[in-house]
């Protein structure tokens, strides 16, 4: 009789364990599909989010492709550079100091002052990475300043919308410097289309939304004043690279910004 | 090699570790807090630097040219909360227009 009870009682236990399994199992398996739908939305969000950029891009690449033919780069140095370097302002300095008949080394430092800033965007960036060293290492070097702009969300990063963004850009990048190559100079300069417009505009209004304290408002006041201030007087790519000095506004005490103030 | 592979496999080599230097050394580090909110303001700080530069700066000058106008008129179609296409558009356009006409 007793070992009756105990078996019933078992079965019921049992059967409502496995139910509740099946319905954790379940919740679980719903999580992770959401999880990865989330995921597969925010990869595409980032690659989405670089379309309309892609015909400047691609313009860009190719006329850098021509002006590197022109430099006396072959074509596989040049499309290396851009599978490489993969950062547009430094590969059209060093191409240009080449071309002026400057030596390696001066190319090679103008570059280097230009892609300085990679380096405060990529620890701000830091804590969004995860795996591995060699996978942080391949997965950053999809930094470039637009997929890094569009991959902060409310103060954080989103790996994902970086890499998505990432790759859209590397693909019309050395894809665009390989018609370059290819095409030669027939393919028109972007400047005619408005194209280097476009990309001032682009950082514009992916600063707005950041702009949520009078700190974030004073440290954008004070990188665009950095900037513009030592411009004139400083080689290129320092104005911007001291402009992270502006980021120092974050040690004041936080203050909260009403959204009239800026509209 | 040619001058153009040296420079080719420096720049590259240098860059790729520049990208990767905070996310590989940095990793998952906690800052304190007060780190964390200096870095936090990097990206208004050079988002901002960047599009000072891109509009208003040619080969170590200042000009005023097409290109400031057209971050005039994106800044306009921001205040009309337009959406980022049309941001770029109006930028892009109004260069190209000013630059058909001049």
């Amino acid at each position: 009789m007793r070992a009756v009870v105990l078996h019933t009682a078992n079965t019921v236990l049992g059967s409502s364990m496995s139910e509740r399994d099946r319905h954790q199992r379940d919740a679980a398996a719903d999580a992770r599909a959401g999880r990865r739908a989330a995921a597969r939305a925010s990869y595409r969000a980032g690659a989405r989010a670089m379309l309309p950029l892609a015909p400047a891009v691609v313009l860009f690449a190719a006329s850098f492709g021509v002006l590197a033919r022109s430099a006396g780069f072959d074509p596989a140095a040049t499309v290396a550079m851009s599978a490489t370097t993969f950062a547009g302002s430094a590969q059209f300095a060093a191409v240009s100091v080449l071309a002026a008949g400057g030596t390696a080394i001066a190319a090679v430092l103008a570059a280097v002052l230009l892609n300085a800033r990679y380096a405060p965007m990529g620890l701000a960036a830091a804590r969004a990475f995860k795996g591995g060293r060699l996978r942080r290492l391949l997965e950053s070097q999809l930094l470039v300043d637009e997929s890094w702009a569009f991959a902060q969300e409310n103060g954080r990063f989103d790996r994902r919308r970086l890499i998505g963004a990432g790759l859209v850009l590397y693909v019309g990048w050395v894809g665009g410097t390989a018609l370059g190559v290819a095409a030669g100079g027939s393919l028109g300069d972007p400047a005619t289309l408005g194209l280097d417009a476009a990309f001032p505009a682009l950082f514009l209004a992916l600063m707005v939304p950041l702009i949520r304290t009078r700190n974030a408002l004073a440290a954008a006041l004070g990188g665009a004043g950095l900037a513009l201030l030592l411009t004139p007087i400083s080689p290129a790519g320092v104005p911007v690279i001291a402009a992270t000095f502006a980021a120092l506004a974050g040690l004041a005490p936080r203050r909260p910004l009403h959204r009239r103030e800026v509209a | 090699m040619t001058t153009a592979w040296i420079a080719v496999l420096v720049i590259g080599a240098a860059t790729i570790a520049i990208k990767a230097a905070g996310p590989v050394l940095a990793g998952d580090r906690e800052l304190p807090v007060r780190a964390g909110r200096v870095v936090e303001l990097v990206g208004p700080a050079l988002l901002a630097a960047l599009v000072a530069s891109q509009a208003f700066a040619s080969e170590e000058q200042l000009v005023l040219d097409e290109r400031g106008a057209g971050l005039l008129a994106a800044a306009v179609a921001l205040l009309l909360r337009a959406p980022i296409l049309v941001v770029i558009l109006a930028a892009a356009l109004t260069a190209a227009l000013l630059r058909a006409v001049s």
